[in-house]
């Protein structure tokens, strides 16, 4: 239960997860150690999705063990106030609250949910924002953003709760070709200043740049993984070359 | 003033219009009254449908199978009869079989009177509707900005208080200002169970004075204007929650 830096940050054995009949994930695992940023790609409806919401326990599992800086989620009693403080996710459809403007979506959960001090909150979401570089966006409603800035005021509002890990489920499979680099930069960004993160994500060229590791699954399960470098470049797997052969 | 109201008396003498509660200061005073019983009926019971609404659609949406039947029964029973039965269950049934409590004088006395009924009765009549109205905004909320609010560590009171319900406040309010304009009208009904309102009082007033048309032209006027009233309020409370780039 005592968690320490040197083990994974997140550990995940042998998860099953099905949906009724349909098995979605068949025994997966795999280590994330604290700084990692590792890639998940794979084929449609491999179980990239289901496995990532699986770890801030928005799915749960059948079978398996998922540990959290040591909190098992797995487990009925499972504190999920605690595990969310740790994680962080974003959508891709960001999910922004449409009634709440940028400044008050990022405000919402450290205030609400942790009961911090506004005032203070504010001065910090303030620094998100120019973080993620929407300086006088502060007062814009979701509805009057484009689906880049939304996508930046998402993860700007997983920031302000602090988190240890990131979870970026296909953050820019919904955007205009010319807005996903806005996006990406700030992940990057984000990655370069040691945050841990889990990214699903159909963007190759930007895997290859920021991931630590690879991990490719098809059919419920991981089939290959590798560093970046030996994973595009020698691939091992035949599913895995069809699949590169096709994308790249 | 004094010259306003003598105007009508003059108009009686000359026409035959007769309108006493305005010339006559014990009938204004009686009209007064039902004018005023009839907004404070409307306003309680108004208040009241809203939070059974609010509370019944988050019941709705319960763990527990029987709390969804409890509250699906209780919408059945509401919407599938007439509110006038509704009103006379209340106050003859429901109220005959409560104890009765002591007066000061050492009398008995029912232990709600006609108007706790009629709020109690279209209270519960309206709020039905307002259960059914409320969930189908609540349903028109994207799973996925409930999942974001989770993700965040809101809880599901905080997620249906500060998330769902505002946004389906929002896609509600037309249906919502139907069923709150047709239960100002409904509280006509309260006339049945001798709640001094302003249909109650009109009554009065023309069975003194013999002057039923005028007080049928009346009557239709003042509800037409109340209710326009309210109409109104509540569009301007919908243009003031709309939200830049949302429904």
């Amino acid at each position: 239960m005592n968690w320490t830096p040197d083990q994974p940050m997140v550990s995940i054995k042998n998860v099953h997860k099905a949906f009724g009949e349909l098995e979605v994930l068949k025994g997966v695992s795999l280590d994330v150690m604290k700084g990692e940023v590792i890639c998940i790609i794979g084929p449609s409806g491999s179980g990239k999705s289901t496995l990532i919401r699986c770890v801030n326990a928005l799915n749960d599992i059948q079978q398996g063990s998922i540990l959290v800086e040591g909190q098992e989620v797995n487990d009925p009693d499972l504190d999920k106030l605690e595990l969310r403080k740790k994680v962080g996710m974003v959508f891709q459809q960001y999910n922004l609250f449409p009634h709440k403007t940028a400044l008050e979506n990022i405000m919402m959960a450290p205030v609400r949910v942790l009961k911090r001090d506004k005032s203070q909150t504010e001065v910090f979401a303030r620094e998100l924002i120019k973080k993620v570089r929407l300086q006088g966006k502060e007062d814009s409603y979701p509805g009057e953003l484009s689906g880049g800035q939304q996508q930046r005021v998402a993860i700007a509002r997983s920031l302000a709760m602090k988190p240890d890990i990131m979870l970026f489920d296909e953050v820019t499979a919904a955007l205009d070709p010319e807005t996903v680099g806005e996006v990406l930069t700030t992940i990057k960004e984000l990655a370069e200043d040691g945050m841990t993160c889990i990214l699903v994500t159909h963007e190759m060229g930007f895997a290859r740049e920021v991931a630590d590791h690879i991990y490719f699954t098809d059919g419920g399960l991981i089939v290959e993984h590798g560093p970046p470098k030996t994973f595009f470049d020698k691939a091992k797997d035949p599913r895995t070359r069809e699949f590169l052969s096709q994308i790249l | 003033m004094e010259l306003f109201f003598e105007w009508f008396r003059v108009l009686y003498d000359t026409t035959g219009i007769n309108l006493p509660f305005l010339y006559d200061s014990y009938d204004r005073g009686r009209m007064l009254d039902g004018f005023l019983t009839t907004i404070k009926l409307s306003i309680v019971c108004l208040i009241c449908s809203v939070i059974i609404g609010i509370v019944g659609a988050w019941l709705q949406a319960s763990a527990f199978t029987w709390t969804r039947r409890f509250v699906n029964g209780y919408i059945q029973l509401f919407r599938n009869t007439p509110p006038l039965v509704q009103l006379y269950f209340f106050y003859f049934a429901v109220g005959a079989l409560l104890p009765k409590v002591e007066t000061d004088w050492g009398g008995q006395a029912p232990m709600f009177g006609s108007f706790a009924w009629a709020v109690i009765s279209l209270s519960f009549f309206a709020g039905a509707f307002n259960v059914e109205i409320f969930r189908s905004g609540i349903e028109a909320v994207p799973k996925s900005t409930v999942e974001a609010a989770e993700s965040l560590g809101f809880s599901r009171l905080q997620i249906y208080r500060d998330i769902t319900l505002p946004l389906a406040f929002r896609v509600c309010l037309p249906a919502l200002n139907n069923n709150l304009v047709n239960l100002v009208k409904t509280t006509t009904l309260a006339y049945a169970i001798a709640v001094p309102e302003m249909l109650y009082e009109a009554n009065q007033i023309w069975s003194d004075n013999v002057n039923v048309t005028e007080m049928m032209f009346f009557l239709l006027i003042a509800y037409f204007v109340l209710v326009g009233v309210l109409v109104w309020g509540m569009n301007s409370w919908e243009r003031n929650m709309k939200i830049p780039g949302y429904g």
